[in-house]
């Protein structure tokens, strides 16, 4: 081991590793959260649904279509005083979280937002004609049925959520992105970029196993 | 039970209006099985939808017992729509629930104890015959048994009334019939107002008591099913009676009667329930110096009774064979001579 990876330092890996799986949790529980909230209301709001409302409609889907747009690295820049003035730093895991939740949230927003409408219209309105209210048709219709997709696609979420935690790492928030390039590429230590990468794989790989896991236990279709 | 009156209802798309109900008025008696029944794009579901207001109407008041439920909103339609069971051309279930749950879920909406629940789907259960499926999902069922699911939970809060939108649309000939004699049996057992559409007319024959026939919006013709199979009046109702009496089959009956029969009045009878025809006949033999003989009889069973026709041959003095017509239609039976001395008439 210690000839095949010299410069690599296994408790810097693991703390690196850490700070990954920290950033990655905490975005990906908030942009869930954030993220299936924009998207119901995308759906709510659209045409022949619920809530039907064109103006809140067309707001809401221009927020999320422009911050789905701007490339994650300039948005850590264009976020750097909005996370001055809640992080009031800009290193280390927590200064990441305000960019990769705006980053991710609005393309998750979509996939929620393409999840509800896959939702069979027959079964909403027979759950109206139960006579049930609208938070009900949310939380027992909406989001159940449309829980296999959900899960998925916070899994491509999370997944793409790792990349960004690497990329924001180059800007100074730590991590395996933060390892790879400071320790791996700028002092040439190619082995320390190797063992970077191929954690970061396993991170994928277990959430992307994980997720087909849990949609194909859900989806009783 | 149910009573609509000048209800309209109008969609606005884009830049057009589309009237798919027209002045409609209506009234649905308690306990009974009202078919309504037209082509594609006739109004139907407009027409259903508007009776738990998934649809508003445009114009007109729908009264269902006692509640205008064109009118009420908010908590108040919901309790309303709790008293009143739908179900639909493709079931609607919950995929990501059992079929326990699925028949659960609106009492679950109505607030009901769980205890209360449990006890509630076992009984509803029994009674669309799901025995042992209970843990099923809809995916593992056939359209038979999903549908069997649909009627036990839109039976679950215990309705006064149940809307039935193309209900057995999507299943096998046999199939309908079952679910058919399913509605029958809970319409009998639980004096449950039934409101269908469909477009067979074989559903209305089958179990309906009164039909009403919707073309463009209106209704174009309304009464009981054995009124309408007798004497269907417009044009479209006379198209779907044929759907169940198969003129054809008429037609060739007619043509081979003719070849065969070359003297005398053949008549064609259409009459209500066989107990009216019997003695007809035997009284027209006793009474009328004519020879009389059946050759060719068809009856149709409705909900409410039978429908048939009879072609039967008069020979005899032209005198005494009208007589014996007018002596049939005082009976009320309605005859028609069809072909005489071998020229057909009508
Ligand atoms: N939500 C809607 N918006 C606009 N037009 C509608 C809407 N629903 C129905 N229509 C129109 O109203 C007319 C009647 O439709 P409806 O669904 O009531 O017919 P139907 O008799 O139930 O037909 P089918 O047998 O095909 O179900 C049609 O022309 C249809 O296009
Ligand atoms: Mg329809």
């Amino acid at each position: 081991m210690e000839k095949l990876f010299p410069n690599v330092k296994w408790e810097t890996i693991f703390e690196a590793t850490q700070e990954t799986l920290y950033m990655t949790a905490v975005s990906v529980v908030a942009t869930f959260i954030l993220g299936l909230l924009l998207g119901l209301v995308l759906f709510l709001t659209s045409k022949g649904n619920l809530w039907e409302n064109k103006f809140i409609n067309s707001i809401v889907s221009s927020v999320v279509n422009i911050f789905r747009s701007i490339p994650f690295i300039i948005l850590i820049i264009l976020l750097i005083p909005f996370t001055m003035f809640i992080i009031k730093t800009m290193l280390g895991a927590n200064a990441a979280l305000p960019a990769l939740i705006i980053g991710a949230a609005p393309f998750y927003a979509r996939l929620v937002e393409i999840a509800l409408r896959e939702i069979d219209k027959g079964v909403i309105e027979a759950t109206r004609a139960m006579g049930a209210k609208t938070s009900t048709i949310i939380f027992k219709v909406l989001i159940p049925e449309s829980l296999p997709a959900l899960v998925s696609g916070i899994t491509v979420t999370s997944i793409a959520l790792v990349g960004y935690t690497a990329m924001a790492g180059v800007v100074g928030a730590g991590g395996l992105g933060n390892l790879a390039y400071l320790e791996g590429f700028q002092r040439s230590q190619n082995d320390v970029t190797f063992v970077a990468t191929i954690t970061i794989l396993i991170i994928v790989f277990a959430i992307q196993f994980l997720g087909d896991f849990i949609t194909n236990k859900l989806d009783k279709r | 039970m149910i009573k609509l009156s000048n209800v309209n209802k109008i969609y606005k798309v884009k830049n057009s209006k589309i009237h798919a109900v027209k002045d409609v008025n209506l009234n649905i008696n308690e306990g009974e099985i009202f078919g309504i029944i037209g082509y594609s794009g006739a109004g139907k579901s407009s027409l259903i939808r508007m009776l738990n207001q998934l649809e508003k109407p445009t114009e007109g008041e729908i009264t269902i017992g006692s509640k205008i439920i064109s009118s009420i909103k908010g908590s108040e339609l919901r309790k309303a729509r709790q008293e009143i069971g739908m179900i639909f051309q493709h079931f609607n279930l919950l995929w990501s629930r059992t079929v326990k749950d699925n028949i659960a879920f609106p009492l679950e909406i109505a607030g009901v104890k769980k205890q209360e629940i449990n006890r509630r789907v076992d009984e509803l259960i029994k009674l669309v015959g799901l025995e042992g499926r209970e843990n099923s999902y809809p995916s593992q069922l056939s359209g038979g048994q999903k549908q069997r699911v649909g009627i036990a939970r839109a039976l679950a809060n215990n309705p006064r009334v149940l809307l039935c939108d193309e209900a057995t649309s999507a299943l096998d000939p046999e199939t309908t019939d079952q679910i058919l004699d399913l509605l029958v049996d809970i319409n009998k057992k639980l004096n449950l107002t039934i409101a269908l559409i469909t477009h067979e007319m074989h559903v209305i024959e089958k179990i309906c008591d009164r039909v009403a026939v919707m073309e463009n919006g209106e209704i174009v013709e309304l009464g009981s099913v054995l009124e309408v199979f007798k004497s269907p009046k417009a044009e479209i109702t006379k198209k779907f009676v044929r759907q169940v009496m198969d003129p054809s089959e008429n037609e060739n009956v007619i043509a081979h009667l003719k070849e065969n029969h070359p003297t005398g009045k053949l008549i064609k009878l259409k009459f209500l329930n066989e107990e009216v025809e019997k003695p007809l006949i035997t009284t027209l033999i006793r009474k009328f110096n004519c020879e009389i003989n059946i050759l060719h009889g068809k009856i149709s069973q409705t909900h409410i009774g039978s429908y048939g026709e009879l072609f039967i041959l008069l020979n005899g003095e032209e005198n005494e064979m009208q007589n014996a017509l007018n002596y049939i239609n005082e009976y009320g039976a309605e005859a028609e001579v069809v072909i005489q001395n071998g020229k057909t008439i009508s």
